[in-house]
């Protein structure tokens, strides 16, 4: 049964008429266009779903839209401001921390995420953080890289 | 000029951080419909009908696809075409497809989809690749004659004489598991009829859009102009979007031509684990005989691998596992059977390594224990049998149209690791648990893992996690080494094309036949490009390929992507260059080869290239001519000022280049050959603990040399090199798939344990360059082998460790028996 959800999505008020229970990843790919978020494994394993729900990186794929009324949504598009690129995206290009880049978009909200709730976090801490995220291709060490830049940045 | 890593990274950088990078799920088509496949639950059955009228009465269902749909062959194979794109007369595994669901929505056709009733008479299944082999067996393909796939063999020398030379004989079975590509992007398709031709557009994540192609014309009976199958960002392959890819493709295009409408299908996690293939879990049974000198006197293996339910590339697989199959040492007596098997298990196929994998965890642990039973070092015992300068291979070929670079990678790896030091570390043999020159940390010291990566980039600052142990860990460093041939090898038709297209103004397009697979193509084919046309790179824009603007350039797999390609691109360039060149040797005051390419300039002569002295004494004719320091007088002309010209004196400045492999040989009933036309050699060394109590192995560190040839883009190099590392560690140590009963129970992530950041330990690559010859940019491979040799030098660290030899994997460690007798000596 469709009902009106209300929400704000990357800085815009927006409602969408849809079922409540769809997951809030197909309500932004497929409704809203939004396909810079993946689809990984439906099942909160890998990451690669990961948004910020009023600031706080959440699993997409398993969360409902009907649970967001009322929230702040932010994705991948929503990162960046007047075509400047966020710290944590220049921290991965600066980084090179991507191969086939599908895990990226995920991987650099799930950090956003965790710098907005502790802009000064202790590093094993961040990097237990980010120990969610799944990478294929395998890249952790630039990655970890580019973590503890954008973990820099942030505490200046 | 800047260097090429500075210079350029990656083409899609910026696409691929901000979410803007359209992988195929991320395409949209107006008035798309949505399809899911539909499996039975049957793993080895006779069907006798599928009933798809309760899915077809479903609102919003469009049409359940079968196998009687297919207007063309429903049957395909790069080898034997015994790969059904539905399911026909039997069910052969569980991932097998009986239906398609085409519906207005994707929830629609997955509802549907367990509608779908199939009505079979099960067959008892054959799950154990040995016993598929007996005559008895029930046939997974009947009209095959056998569930032997292939056979292959290495014949050489006489191995009777060689065990009888030996003074020690080492003989061990191993196996290893099927595991698991586990590509970020799941299989996905998008298919659409062109209305202005009738074209189908094949929108994919694939890796090889010409076979693809391929079997979509085949499967809908159509010509290959008829299908134009389109190069789309790829979220990960790793060998295993070869087969599968394509029969979703083929799938999803005939919907799209039956309907009329576009189609999209995307994969969920747990339907891509069940249907794709996996790498091949391997029987070996390895014998091996030594001299007390620490000479190989022979060798005989057998080499079981279970293919699955279809054929794919089983044979290529197996292929290089028995070229392969002494690692990299001479040996002079060789006896190599080799069985490619069929199942009821689930497919098996290309993935990374591609039989290599499997084979060094074997060779690489019986070297060490050959050398245990003479008396010196795995190390020393390596070098008394590698492969040098001039070698001969046990398939009778020739090490010498290149460097043979095993031992320089070798001793790379040593070096960085302070081998003669860490193995007086090691924990097996020793008296004490606390082997000298390591420090215990106090258990209230080890309650938080410190970080294993290290900021700024640099060697790591915490060497002094290698040396601290935590309570109950015992310490091990392993290595391992290999050679591979590079690209196809004898197992088939190898060459590649490019096409290099300059504009009017100065601007270049360049296309390959190589896939972006995700791993860089795009940019190191622009990287080769730009040097060797001289100009920036900034001026090239890739042009994502389709199977209708180049000629069919094979797969992107088996590391061929910057050899194959790369080569066609500098011979592209080089052909381009010869045509400017002969339409300006003249202004330029030289002869056509005397013309030369630098700094967006063509040169009359190649003397001096100071452009920063120089000032042009005259401009009107377009061609400069100016003095440099040492005042002699030069001619040049700018790249796009040249452009322009050619265009007005009609000609086109566009070039297609064709790297064809050098000559490679095989024959079958020996297994004498020139395998492949060249060979990397790889070296890795890891440093781990094992805990007594509970079997847990921290990795504390990792090194890695590998000779690439060439870098074309180093820090890609690397990037590969960590990943085939990591894949490695997690094929050692956690993957595996499980299907009891050949029914699939891995079936997402949270059962199938992938390497994640903090299992990792430090990583350092060295990158050795010895330019190939027979490669144009001297640039050879590095995907796969980096992905091969850890899982050894992991086991062989564990048993440095514990004294306890692994012949299975992955490799599961219990609790340690107290005081582990100290059987074999260590090292």
């Amino acid at each position: 049964m469709d009902q009106s959800i209300s929400f704000t999505l990357n800085g815009k008020p927006l409602t969408v008429a849809t079922d409540p229970s769809r997951p809030l990843l197909e309500v932004l790919r497929e409704d809203l266009d939004l396909t810079g978020t993946k689809y990984g494994c439906g099942e909160s394993q890998c990451g690669a779903c990961t948004v910020l729900v009023d600031g706080v990186a959440v699993r997409s794929c398993v969360r409902t839209v009907g649970s967001v009324t009322g929230k702040k949504i932010t994705t991948i598009e929503g990162l960046s401001a007047d075509g400047k690129l966020h710290p944590v995206q220049e921290a991965f290009l600066a980084e090179k921390a991507y191969q086939c880049g599908f895990c990226i978009p995920g991987m650099i909200m799930g950090l956003v995420g965790a710098l907005q709730q502790k802009p000064v976090p202790g590093d094993a801490e961040l990097l237990s953080g980010m120990h969610g995220h799944i990478c294929r291709c395998c890249g952790y060490p630039n990655l970890v890289k580019a973590i503890r830049r954008a973990a820099a940045q942030a505490r200046k | 000029m800047s260097k090429p890593e500075t210079k350029c990274w990656r083409n899609d950088a910026y696409a691929k951080v901000t979410g803007k990078a359209k992988f195929t799920d991320d395409l949209k088509f107006v008035n798309a419909l949505h399809a899911a496949p539909a499996y039975s639950d049957f793993v080895h059955a006779r069907i006798l009908s599928i009933d798809t009228s309760a899915a077809e009465k479903v609102s919003g269902v469009i049409r359940v696809l079968t196998a009687k749909d297919v207007p063309g062959v429903n049957r395909f194979g790069q080898i034997i075409r015994d790969y059904r794109i539905f399911a026909d007369d039997k069910i052969r595994y569980h991932g097998d497809v009986v239906a398609v669901i085409v519906a207005e929505t994707r929830e629609i056709a997955i509802s549907a989809a367990q509608l779908v009733k199939v009505n079979a008479e099960p067959l008892p299944a054959v799950l154990d690749p040995e016993a598929a082999m007996l005559p008895d067996a029930p046939l997974v393909h009947e009209n095959h004659g056998s569930n032997i796939v292939n056979t292959h063999v290495v014949r050489r020398g006489n191995v009777d004489n060689g065990f009888k030379q030996a003074d020690f004989v080492i003989e061990e079975m191993f196996r290893t598991q099927t595991i698991e590509h586990a590509y970020m992007e799941t299989e996905a398709a998008i298919c659409v009829t062109r209305s202005t031709d009738g074209v189908i557009e094949v929108y994919g994540s694939m890796q090889h859009p010409f076979s693809t192609r391929r079997f979509v014309a085949a499967c809908l009976g159509v010509a290959l102009s008829e299908i134009e199958v389109i190069g789309t960002p790829m979220g990960g392959g790793f060998g295993g979007k070869d087969d599968t890819a394509a029969i979703v493709c083929a799938r999803t295009a005939l919907a799209a031509k039956l309907l009329g409408r576009p189609v999209k299908m995307v994969y969920r996690r747990d339907w891509s684990m069940r249907e794709s293939y996996k790498r091949h879990p391997y029987r070996v049974a390895y014998k091996m005989g030594v001299t007390k000198a620490g000479r190989i006197t022979a060798v005989q293996c057998r080499i079981v691998a279970d293919g699955g339910a279809y054929c794919s590339v089983t044979p290529w697989v197996t292929w290089r596992s028995t070229v392969q199959c002494c690692g990299p040492y001479v040996v002079e007596n060789v006896h190599c059977d080799t069985f490619g098997v069929y199942t009821n298990n689930v497919v098996a196929g290309a993935m990374r390594g591609f039989g290599s994998p499997q084979m060094n965890f074997v060779i690489e642990q019986v070297v060490e224990m050959a050398a245990v039973k003479v008396g010196i070092s795995g190390i020393e015992f390596r070098r008394r049998n590698m492969v040098r300068q001039g070698s001969v291979t046990i398939t009778g070929q020739k090490l010498d149209g290149h460097k043979v670079a095993m031992e320089q990678v070798l001793d790379a790896v040593l070096k960085e690791i302070d081998y003669e030091k860490k193995l007086g570390w090691c924990s097996h043999g020793k008296t004490s648990t606390t082997p000298q020159g390591l420090g215990v940390r106090q258990p209230s010291a080890a309650v938080e893992r410190e970080p294993a990566f290290e900021s700024g980039g640099g060697p790591p600052q915490s060497k002094t996690l290698s040396r601290e142990l935590e309570q109950d860990e015992l310490y091990g460093m392993g290595v391992a080494m290999s050679y591979r041939g590079v690209s196809l090898g004898a197992e088939g038709v190898d060459f590649c094309s490019a096409i290099i297209n300059a504009q009017a103004d100065g601007s270049i397009f360049l296309e390959t036949g190589i896939h972006e697979n995700g791993q860089g193509s795009e940019s190191a084919m622009l990287l080769i490009c730009a040097e060797e046309l001289g100009v920036d790179l900034n001026r090239i824009r890739y042009r994502r390929s389709s199977t209708s603007s180049i000629p069919d350039s094979g797969t992107t797999v088996a590391s061929r992507g910057t050899i194959m390609g790369g080569g066609a691109v500098t011979l592209a360039a080089r052909e381009l260059k010869k045509k400017i060149a002969e339409a300006f040797c003249e202004k330029l005051h030289c002869a056509a080869d005397e013309v030369r390419f630098k700094d967006n300039f063509i040169w009359g002569k190649a003397t001096r290239m100071e452009c920063g002295d120089m000032s042009p004494l005259s401009s009107t004719r377009h061609v400069a001519s100016f003095q440099s320091a040492d005042m002699s007088t030069h001619s040049k002309i700018s790249f796009a000022e040249a452009m322009r010209q050619m265009w007005a004196m009609q000609k086109f400045p566009f070039a297609l280049g064709v790297f064809r492999a050098p000559r490679v040989s095989w024959d079958e009933h020996t297994g004498q050959g020139d395998a492949y036309f060249t060979w990397v050699y790889g070296c890795q060394a890891v440093e781990l603990t094992v805990n007594k109590r509970t079997g847990k192995v921290r990795l504390l560190n990792a090194v890695a040399a590998h000779d690439v040839g060439r870098a074309v883009n180093p820090e890609m190099v690397r990037g590969q090199i960590y990943g085939g590392m990591a894949m490695s560690a997690g094929y050692a140590l956690h993957e595996e798939v499980k299907a009891p009963g050949g029914k699939m129970t891995t079936l997402n992530l949270n059962t199938y344990r992938l390497p994640r950041s903090m299992d990792l330990p430090e990583m350092k690559v060295i990158i050795v360059e010895n330019p190939d010859p027979v490669s144009p940019t001297g640039a050879k491979s590095i995907g796969e082998p980096a992905n091969e040799i850890l899982a050894p030098a992991i086991a062989n660290a564990i048993f440095n460790a514990t004294g306890v030899r692994h012949f299975s994997l992955p490799i599961k460690l219990g609790a340690m028996p107290e005081a582990t007798a100290c059987e074999e000596g260590c090292k």
